[in-house]
């Protein structure tokens, strides 16, 4: 078949091409990926409104094709100020393929560079943390950067005379990526095209401020480091599961039975111990109906919220000295809303998922089609009672850890589709539960908590950003 | 061991040997009892970290909550993540005594070793130490901390089915 003719039968074009690819064992196919790019990229169709092609989530192509587009045009969460407190603190990391470093500047604003050389590409920062003082000194051949990234130095400088190095990339020193910060969350986009970070998040930012406000003080401090589990699947398997809520009852039933089984009040009245009170959450009394109402609602750009009456987290009980303080520093009524208000999460696509309480976050990091790492962050709310942090890092090593016993039914199911959507046969995963035609602006709507309309907004989102140019409209 | 008798260094090291293979063998409910009733299981992120409760770990099981339900999780047959059932082989390096108190019943060694699990057809491999504080319960060592710490601890590492 002439190449000319695999743009209208794009899926099959993919499939063929990863074929090759694993005949060849070599990663990305130069050729195919140049195709897609010379088809001018269209990928929106492999979404339809209500199913989704299964090589979204398995095409190394399309994955390479994400990290150009989705990626670097939409924001991404990068780290929490509170981990760099003074001038010259560094943090690195790497985010869709980019290496990355923040760090707290003289004047103590935080940029954000790329970690790479302008020289030769060696990583200036090895270290996942540390203090760097006044300047950026790559440990190859000693150029040096200003912390705002700009070339401060080279060795035998006199050497560069007459050259073009000041007129082009290299001679302007490490790449400035674009960077917001909110109650001391840290945001990237890494491409220069895109909406900007108020236009991008608009109502998901409150997310941010339902963790910060539940701290008397109104600020957090990260508890470093966040677990990090290597999950053999795309990130699109895990994110669609965040808001989930049906599979709880299936997958999770083994664990809800042992949860039940280890305790049993000797008095009717005495408190469930923490590990108890978070796996009833898990447990069949909270029940479809109660999933049903608890509901959900979709924004613009894939971002939602999922339990907006109520959720899992909604019978934790609070700690009188933690309530009091609240109240002191917000008032009675505010203090009453802000705890009142605990979604099971908010998203904020494509890679944060937030809950209030237990004041957790989920962070994922696209590293291949069918590879992803999940990062799960804790914060201290600063003026809170140590009852607060320990349920949050208790929360996240019984859900979320390599260990977990609610986390290893998820990874094992997430796992076996990734390998099982590479076969043949129907190509399509049905997100059809709840879809109506004419949905796509249904934004702010009171959705049942098991629509799967969170998840076509999701999608929606990604047909927008992986758009072969950035058009610049909303999705 | 006779009940009178005070552990010397061989039954310290017997019983490091007999904790790993009752996993290895899948004898759930016997490995469970191999811990105090106050025993925990614990997965730091750092080897400097000292105290469970100042930041994050990958795992902290107290007995009689935790650790039972992992038991029972596993034992119920019902995992989706463990049919068929996942297996493990722990290879351990001979223990070194650490400690030997008798006044303080208290007896601490420390092992290196390599896990591998096998699972879904794939297995994966795994390095660390394991750090056992035991004491003498009416004749029997029991555990009251395993402390593991696994290489790379701290950074992403792929879910862990069974117990290294």
């Amino acid at each position: 078949m002439p190449r000319a003719m695999r743009c209208g039968f794009h899926g099959a074009a993919v499939r063929d091409s990863v074929r090759a690819v694993r005949r060849n064992g070599r990663l990305a196919d130069v050729d195919t990926i140049e195709t897609l790019r010379g088809q001018r990229g269209d990928v929106g169709h492999l979404f339809q409104g209500d199913r989704v092609h299964r090589d979204v989530y398995t095409s190394p192509e399309i994955f390479a094709l994400e990290q150009e587009r989705l990626f670097a045009r939409t924001w991404q969460f990068l780290g929490h100020a509170s981990q760099v407190p003074k001038p010259g603190d560094f943090v690195t990391t790497e985010i869709a393929g980019r290496p990355l470093i923040l760090v707290r500047a003289a004047d103590k604003s935080l940029s954000v560079v790329m970690n790479r050389c302008a020289h030769k590409g060696a990583k200036v920062l090895t270290e996942a943390t540390g203090s760097t003082g006044r300047a950026l000194r790559c440990p190859y051949h000693g150029w040096s950067y200003r912390l705002d990234g700009s070339l401060l130095g080279l060795p035998i400088q006199k050497d560069y005379e007459g050259t073009r190095l000041r007129e082009c990339e290299n001679g302007k020193g490490l790449e400035r990526i674009a960077s917001a910060e909110r109650r001391g969350f840290v945001f990237v986009r890494l491409g220069g095209e895109g909406p900007s970070f108020e236009e991008y998040f608009g109502p998901a930012l409150s997310f941010l401020d339902m963790m910060a406000d539940r701290s008397p003080e109104g600020e957090l401090e990260a508890i470093m480091p966040p677990l990090r589990v290597s999950i053999k699947c795309n990130w699109k398997i895990y994110l669609e599961n965040i808001n989930d809520s049906l599979h709880v009852f299936a997958a999770h039933e083994p664990t809800m039975i042992a949860g039940r089984q280890i305790w049993s009040p000797k008095t009717p009245d005495e408190p469930r111990p923490m590990p108890v009170e978070q796996l009833a959450g898990f447990q069949a009394g909270t029940g479809f109906e109660f999933i049903e109402k608890m509901g959900a609602r979709v924004m613009p750009e894939g971002h939602s919220l999922l339990g907006l009456a109520a959720s899992v987290h909604s019978h934790y009980g609070e700690d009188p000295a933690y309530l009091a303080a609240m109240t002191k520093a917000y008032g009675e009524e505010r203090a009453k809303a802000i705890l009142a208000y605990m979604p099971q999460n908010g998203v904020m696509y494509p890679s944060v998922a937030l809950k209030g309480s237990p004041q957790v976050m989920r962070v994922l990091r696209p590293i291949a089609a069918d590879r992803t790492v999940l990062e799960a962050w804790c914060f201290r709310a600063k003026g809170a009672p140590p009852m607060l942090a320990e349920r949050s890092m208790l929360y996240n090593r019984l859900v979320f850890s390599p260990l977990s016993l609610v986390a290893q039914d998820d990874v094992h199911l997430f796992e076996t589709a990734q390998k099982s959507l590479l076969a043949s046969g129907n190509p399509w995963v049905s997100l059809h539960r709840g879809h109506r035609p004419g949905e796509e602006n249904d934004f702010g709507k009171d959705k049942s908590g098991i629509d799967e309309i969170v998840m076509r907004n999701q999608h929606r989102a990604w047909a927008k950003y992986m758009a072969p140019a950035w058009s610049g409209g909303r999705a | 061991m006779s009940a009178r008798t005070l552990p010397a260094e061989t039954d310290l090291a017997a019983f490091v040997y007999r904790e790993a293979r009752l996993v290895d063998e899948r004898r759930f409910h016997e490995w469970l009892d191999l811990f105090a009733e106050d025993g925990r299981y614990w997965l730091p992120m750092r080897r400097e970290q000292t105290d469970p409760s100042a930041e994050q770990s990958i795992t902290v099981e107290d007995k009689p909550l935790l650790l039972k339900a992992r038991v029972l999780r596993l034992a119920s047959g019902k995992a989706y993540s463990d049919q068929p059932p996942v297996r493990c082989q722990h290879v351990l390096q001979a223990p070194a005594v650490e400690e030997i108190d008798h006044g303080a019943n208290r007896y601490r060694t420390h092992t290196p070793f390599f896990y591998a699990e096998y699972r879904q057809g794939e297995q994966l491999v795994l390095a660390g130490t394991a750090r056992h504080t035991l004491r003498l319960e009416g004749g029997a060592l029991r555990i009251v901390e395993k402390r593991v710490d696994l290489l790379g601890a701290g950074n992403a590492i792929p879910s862990i089915f069974l117990m290294p």
